[in-house]
Protein backbone atom coordinates (compact mmCIF):
# COMPACT_ATOMS: atom_id res chain seq x y z
CA UNK A 1 0.00 0.00 0.00
CA UNK A 2 1.15 3.50 -0.78
CA UNK A 3 0.82 6.14 1.92
CA UNK A 4 1.12 9.80 1.03
CA UNK A 5 2.45 11.96 3.86
CA UNK A 6 1.55 15.59 3.33
CA UNK A 7 4.31 18.03 4.22
CA UNK A 8 3.43 21.63 5.02
CA UNK A 9 6.00 24.30 5.91
CA UNK A 10 6.37 23.64 9.63
CA UNK A 11 5.32 19.98 9.68
CA UNK A 12 7.70 18.13 11.98
CA UNK A 13 6.30 14.62 12.43
CA UNK A 14 6.42 13.77 8.73
CA UNK A 15 9.67 11.79 9.01
CA UNK A 16 8.32 9.82 11.99
CA UNK A 17 5.25 8.83 9.97
CA UNK A 18 7.41 7.96 6.96
CA UNK A 19 9.63 5.77 9.15
CA UNK A 20 6.69 3.91 10.68
CA UNK A 21 5.01 3.28 7.32
CA UNK A 22 8.18 2.05 5.59
CA UNK A 23 10.30 0.47 8.33
CA UNK A 24 7.72 -0.74 10.81
CA UNK A 25 4.68 -1.46 8.63
CA UNK A 26 6.67 -2.48 5.51
CA UNK A 27 4.56 -0.33 3.20
CA UNK A 28 5.46 2.31 0.66
CA UNK A 29 5.55 5.93 1.81
CA UNK A 30 5.86 9.10 -0.20
CA UNK A 31 6.20 12.69 0.93
CA UNK A 32 3.73 15.05 -0.73
CA UNK A 33 4.84 18.69 -0.61
CA UNK A 34 1.87 20.96 0.09
CA UNK A 35 2.16 22.60 -3.33
CA UNK A 36 1.81 19.31 -5.17
CA UNK A 37 -1.50 19.15 -6.92
CA UNK A 38 -1.79 15.35 -7.13
CA UNK A 39 -2.49 12.74 -4.49
CA UNK A 40 -4.26 10.20 -6.69
CA UNK A 41 -1.39 7.69 -6.73
CA UNK A 42 -1.83 7.12 -2.98
CA UNK A 43 -4.00 4.56 -1.21
CA UNK A 44 -4.13 6.58 2.01
CA UNK A 45 -3.04 10.02 3.21
CA UNK A 46 -1.51 11.13 6.48
CA UNK A 47 -1.47 14.74 7.66
CA UNK A 48 1.33 14.70 10.22
CA UNK A 49 1.86 16.78 13.33
CA UNK A 50 3.89 19.94 13.62
CA UNK A 51 3.36 23.66 13.46
CA UNK A 52 2.24 24.32 9.91
CA UNK A 53 2.77 27.99 9.03
CA UNK A 54 3.93 28.62 12.59
CA UNK A 55 0.36 28.17 13.88
CA UNK A 56 -0.27 31.74 12.65
CA UNK A 57 -3.82 33.06 13.07
CA UNK A 58 -5.15 29.70 14.34
CA UNK A 59 -3.63 26.22 14.24
CA UNK A 60 -4.19 24.77 10.78
CA UNK A 61 -5.91 27.91 9.49
CA UNK A 62 -3.35 28.74 6.82
CA UNK A 63 -2.42 25.16 5.87
CA UNK A 64 -6.06 24.54 5.08
CA UNK A 65 -5.66 26.75 1.99
CA UNK A 66 -2.52 25.02 0.71
CA UNK A 67 -2.96 23.82 -2.88
CA UNK A 68 -2.85 20.16 -1.85
CA UNK A 69 -5.80 20.53 0.52
CA UNK A 70 -8.45 20.71 -2.19
CA UNK A 71 -7.06 17.37 -3.40
CA UNK A 72 -7.24 15.98 0.10
CA UNK A 73 -10.90 17.07 0.24
CA UNK A 74 -11.59 15.29 -3.08
CA UNK A 75 -9.69 12.21 -1.94
CA UNK A 76 -11.76 12.07 1.25
CA UNK A 77 -15.01 12.65 -0.66
CA UNK A 78 -14.20 9.60 -2.78
CA UNK A 79 -13.84 7.51 0.36
CA UNK A 80 -10.03 7.57 0.60
CA UNK A 81 -8.53 7.05 4.06
CA UNK A 82 -7.20 10.23 5.61
CA UNK A 83 -5.48 10.24 9.01
CA UNK A 84 -4.74 13.60 10.64
CA UNK A 85 -2.47 13.50 13.68
CA UNK A 86 -2.18 16.47 16.05
CA UNK A 87 -1.62 19.48 13.76
CA UNK A 88 -3.03 17.25 11.00
CA UNK A 89 -6.23 16.95 13.06
CA UNK A 90 -6.31 20.74 13.52
CA UNK A 91 -5.97 21.21 9.74
CA UNK A 92 -8.81 18.74 9.06
CA UNK A 93 -11.02 20.74 11.45
CA UNK A 94 -10.17 24.04 9.77
CA UNK A 95 -10.77 22.44 6.36
CA UNK A 96 -14.23 21.33 7.47
CA UNK A 97 -13.45 17.65 6.84
CA UNK A 98 -14.18 17.09 10.52
CA UNK A 99 -16.62 19.06 12.70
CA UNK A 100 -15.61 21.31 15.61
CA UNK A 101 -12.58 23.40 16.47
CA UNK A 102 -9.58 23.44 18.80
CA UNK A 103 -9.11 25.84 21.70
CA UNK A 104 -6.01 26.46 23.81
CA UNK A 105 -5.41 23.78 26.43
CA UNK A 106 -7.27 24.82 29.56
CA UNK A 107 -3.97 24.95 31.48
CA UNK A 108 -2.50 27.19 28.74
CA UNK A 109 0.49 24.85 28.80
CA UNK A 110 1.98 22.85 25.99
CA UNK A 111 1.52 19.27 27.19
CA UNK A 112 3.96 16.55 26.14
CA UNK A 113 3.34 13.25 27.91
CA UNK A 114 1.81 9.81 27.45
CA UNK A 115 -1.95 9.64 28.02
CA UNK A 116 -4.48 6.84 28.05
CA UNK A 117 -7.13 6.52 25.38
CA UNK A 118 -10.32 4.54 25.41
CA UNK A 119 -11.33 2.93 22.13
CA UNK A 120 -14.97 3.88 21.62
CA UNK A 121 -15.64 2.50 18.16
CA UNK A 122 -13.89 -0.46 16.54
CA UNK A 123 -16.00 -0.36 13.40
CA UNK A 124 -13.79 2.10 11.56
CA UNK A 125 -10.96 1.50 9.06
CA UNK A 126 -8.57 2.84 11.73
CA UNK A 127 -9.65 0.79 14.71
CA UNK A 128 -10.81 -2.58 13.35
CA UNK A 129 -7.72 -4.23 14.92
CA UNK A 130 -8.68 -2.99 18.40
CA UNK A 131 -11.15 -4.15 21.02
CA UNK A 132 -14.11 -2.09 22.14
CA UNK A 133 -13.17 -0.17 25.34
CA UNK A 134 -9.54 -1.24 25.03
CA UNK A 135 -7.17 1.25 26.71
CA UNK A 136 -4.18 2.48 24.71
CA UNK A 137 -1.17 4.43 25.96
CA UNK A 138 -0.20 7.04 23.38
CA UNK A 139 1.77 10.28 23.77
CA UNK A 140 0.32 13.73 23.20
CA UNK A 141 2.30 16.89 22.42
CA UNK A 142 0.19 19.99 21.86
CA UNK A 143 -0.79 23.41 23.13
CA UNK A 144 -4.16 23.53 21.41
CA UNK A 145 -5.93 20.23 21.74
CA UNK A 146 -8.95 21.37 23.70
CA UNK A 147 -11.66 20.07 21.39
CA UNK A 148 -14.85 22.12 21.15
CA UNK A 149 -18.10 21.86 19.24
CA UNK A 150 -21.68 22.98 19.90
CA UNK A 151 -24.26 20.74 21.60
CA UNK A 152 -25.95 19.79 18.36
CA UNK A 153 -22.67 18.66 16.81
CA UNK A 154 -21.75 16.70 19.93
CA UNK A 155 -25.10 14.86 19.75
CA UNK A 156 -24.43 14.03 16.11
CA UNK A 157 -20.94 12.80 16.91
CA UNK A 158 -22.37 10.56 19.62
CA UNK A 159 -25.32 9.30 17.57
CA UNK A 160 -23.15 8.48 14.55
CA UNK A 161 -20.43 6.91 16.74
CA UNK A 162 -17.88 9.36 15.36
CA UNK A 163 -16.07 9.65 18.69
CA UNK A 164 -13.35 7.06 18.31
CA UNK A 165 -10.91 7.84 21.14
CA UNK A 166 -11.47 9.53 24.50
CA UNK A 167 -8.98 10.43 27.23
CA UNK A 168 -9.30 8.07 30.19
CA UNK A 169 -7.48 6.80 33.27
CA UNK A 170 -5.19 3.74 32.94
CA UNK A 171 -8.21 1.75 34.12
CA UNK A 172 -10.37 3.12 31.31
CA UNK A 173 -12.45 5.61 33.28
CA UNK A 174 -13.29 8.75 31.33
CA UNK A 175 -13.25 11.51 33.92
CA UNK A 176 -12.05 15.08 34.22
CA UNK A 177 -8.81 14.07 35.96
CA UNK A 178 -7.87 12.02 32.88
CA UNK A 179 -8.64 14.90 30.52
CA UNK A 180 -5.30 16.58 29.80
CA UNK A 181 -6.48 19.62 27.87
CA UNK A 182 -10.15 20.29 28.69
CA UNK A 183 -11.59 18.65 25.57
CA UNK A 184 -15.35 18.43 25.43
CA UNK A 185 -16.52 14.94 26.47
CA UNK A 186 -12.84 13.93 26.81
CA UNK A 187 -12.62 13.73 23.02
CA UNK A 188 -9.18 12.73 21.70
CA UNK A 189 -10.13 11.55 18.21
CA UNK A 190 -13.13 11.67 15.88
CA UNK A 191 -14.03 10.52 12.41
CA UNK A 192 -16.21 12.13 9.80
CA UNK A 193 -19.70 10.72 9.31
CA UNK A 194 -18.56 8.30 6.60
CA UNK A 195 -15.76 7.03 8.84
CA UNK A 196 -12.92 7.38 6.33
CA UNK A 197 -11.34 10.49 7.87
CA UNK A 198 -9.86 10.27 11.37
CA UNK A 199 -8.39 13.14 13.35
CA UNK A 200 -6.61 12.46 16.63
CA UNK A 201 -4.45 14.63 18.90
CA UNK A 202 -2.32 11.74 20.29
CA UNK A 203 0.62 10.51 18.21
CA UNK A 204 0.36 6.82 17.21
CA UNK A 205 3.53 7.17 15.10
CA UNK A 206 5.51 7.82 18.29
CA UNK A 207 4.58 4.47 19.80
CA UNK A 208 4.54 1.89 17.04
CA UNK A 209 7.69 -0.08 17.92
CA UNK A 210 9.02 -1.34 21.24
CA UNK A 211 12.19 0.74 21.02
CA UNK A 212 9.93 3.79 21.44
CA UNK A 213 8.65 2.51 24.76
CA UNK A 214 5.25 1.39 23.54
CA UNK A 215 3.49 -0.20 20.60
CA UNK A 216 -0.10 0.92 21.13
CA UNK A 217 -0.04 3.06 17.98
CA UNK A 218 0.82 0.09 15.78
CA UNK A 219 -2.71 -1.37 15.52
CA UNK A 220 -4.02 1.91 14.08
CA UNK A 221 -1.67 1.73 11.09
CA UNK A 222 -2.23 -2.05 10.87
CA UNK A 223 -5.99 -1.43 10.74
CA UNK A 224 -5.61 1.01 7.84
CA UNK A 225 -3.49 -1.50 5.91
CA UNK A 226 -5.85 -4.42 6.52
CA UNK A 227 -8.83 -2.28 5.53
CA UNK A 228 -7.09 -1.22 2.31
CA UNK A 229 -6.19 -4.84 1.54
CA UNK A 230 -9.72 -6.07 2.09
CA UNK A 231 -11.88 -3.22 0.96
CA UNK A 232 -9.50 -1.35 -1.31
CA UNK A 233 -9.59 2.36 -1.83
CA UNK B 1 -8.38 53.13 -0.26
CA UNK B 2 -9.99 51.69 2.83
CA UNK B 3 -8.72 50.62 6.17
CA UNK B 4 -10.68 47.95 7.98
CA UNK B 5 -10.55 47.06 11.63
CA UNK B 6 -11.71 43.51 12.21
CA UNK B 7 -12.46 42.38 15.75
CA UNK B 8 -12.49 38.62 16.21
CA UNK B 9 -13.94 37.43 19.51
CA UNK B 10 -14.77 34.05 20.96
CA UNK B 11 -18.48 33.27 20.81
CA UNK B 12 -20.33 33.59 24.11
CA UNK B 13 -20.10 30.33 26.01
CA UNK B 14 -16.85 29.20 24.40
CA UNK B 15 -14.23 28.69 27.10
CA UNK B 16 -11.39 31.23 27.00
CA UNK B 17 -8.50 29.80 29.04
CA UNK B 18 -6.36 32.86 28.24
CA UNK B 19 -9.04 35.25 29.49
CA UNK B 20 -9.44 33.16 32.65
CA UNK B 21 -5.71 33.30 33.35
CA UNK B 22 -5.60 37.06 32.81
CA UNK B 23 -8.63 37.53 35.07
CA UNK B 24 -6.94 35.53 37.83
CA UNK B 25 -3.82 37.61 37.41
CA UNK B 26 -5.85 40.83 37.69
CA UNK B 27 -7.34 39.50 40.93
CA UNK B 28 -3.81 38.91 42.22
CA UNK B 29 -2.97 42.51 41.25
CA UNK B 30 -5.78 43.58 43.58
CA UNK B 31 -8.59 44.22 41.14
CA UNK B 32 -11.01 41.78 42.76
CA UNK B 33 -14.04 43.36 41.08
CA UNK B 34 -12.98 42.12 37.62
CA UNK B 35 -15.72 39.65 36.72
CA UNK B 36 -14.69 38.39 33.35
CA UNK B 37 -11.93 38.82 30.77
CA UNK B 38 -12.22 37.56 27.21
CA UNK B 39 -9.40 37.88 24.75
CA UNK B 40 -9.84 38.29 21.02
CA UNK B 41 -7.92 39.47 17.99
CA UNK B 42 -7.74 42.84 16.33
CA UNK B 43 -6.82 42.60 12.65
CA UNK B 44 -6.08 45.64 10.48
CA UNK B 45 -6.51 45.32 6.72
CA UNK B 46 -5.72 48.02 4.16
CA UNK B 47 -7.32 47.50 0.78
CA UNK B 48 -7.61 49.32 -2.51
CA UNK B 49 -10.94 50.24 -4.03
CA UNK B 50 -13.63 52.89 -4.24
CA UNK B 51 -16.77 50.97 -3.41
CA UNK B 52 -17.33 50.79 0.33
CA UNK B 53 -20.14 48.22 0.13
CA UNK B 54 -18.07 45.94 -2.06
CA UNK B 55 -15.18 46.29 0.38
CA UNK B 56 -17.46 45.37 3.26
CA UNK B 57 -18.82 42.32 1.46
CA UNK B 58 -15.35 41.11 0.63
CA UNK B 59 -14.00 41.73 4.13
CA UNK B 60 -16.87 39.69 5.52
CA UNK B 61 -16.08 36.98 3.02
CA UNK B 62 -12.41 37.06 4.11
CA UNK B 63 -13.49 36.81 7.72
CA UNK B 64 -15.80 33.85 7.05
CA UNK B 65 -13.16 32.03 5.05
CA UNK B 66 -9.99 32.71 6.96
CA UNK B 67 -9.77 35.49 9.53
CA UNK B 68 -12.29 33.96 11.94
CA UNK B 69 -13.39 30.40 12.59
CA UNK B 70 -17.19 30.47 12.65
CA UNK B 71 -17.31 27.39 14.89
CA UNK B 72 -15.83 29.29 17.84
CA UNK B 73 -15.54 32.94 16.85
CA UNK B 74 -17.64 35.98 15.93
CA UNK B 75 -16.28 39.01 14.12
CA UNK B 76 -17.13 42.64 13.52
CA UNK B 77 -15.85 44.73 10.61
CA UNK B 78 -15.33 48.52 10.73
CA UNK B 79 -14.34 50.37 7.57
CA UNK B 80 -12.86 53.83 7.13
CA UNK B 81 -11.67 55.64 4.03
CA UNK B 82 -7.96 56.51 4.16
CA UNK B 83 -5.40 58.09 1.85
CA UNK B 84 -2.29 56.08 2.67
CA UNK B 85 -1.65 52.85 4.53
Amino acid sequence: MKFGIIVFPGSNCDADCFHVIEQVMGQEARYIWHKEPDVTACDALILPGGFSYGDYLRTGAIARFSPVMSRVVDFAAQGGLVLGICNGFQILLEAGLLPGAMLRNRTLRFICKPVHLKVKNTETPFTRTLQEHQVLRVPIAHGEGNYYCDDKTLKELENNRQIVFTYCTPEGIENDAANPNGSLANIAGITNKAGNVLGMMPHPERCSESVMGGVDGYPIFAAMISWLQEVGR
Amino acid sequence: MFKANIYVTLKPGVLDPQGEAVKNSLHVLDYPYVDEVRIGKYIQVWLQGEDREKARRELEEMSDKLLANPVIEDYRVEIAEVDEP
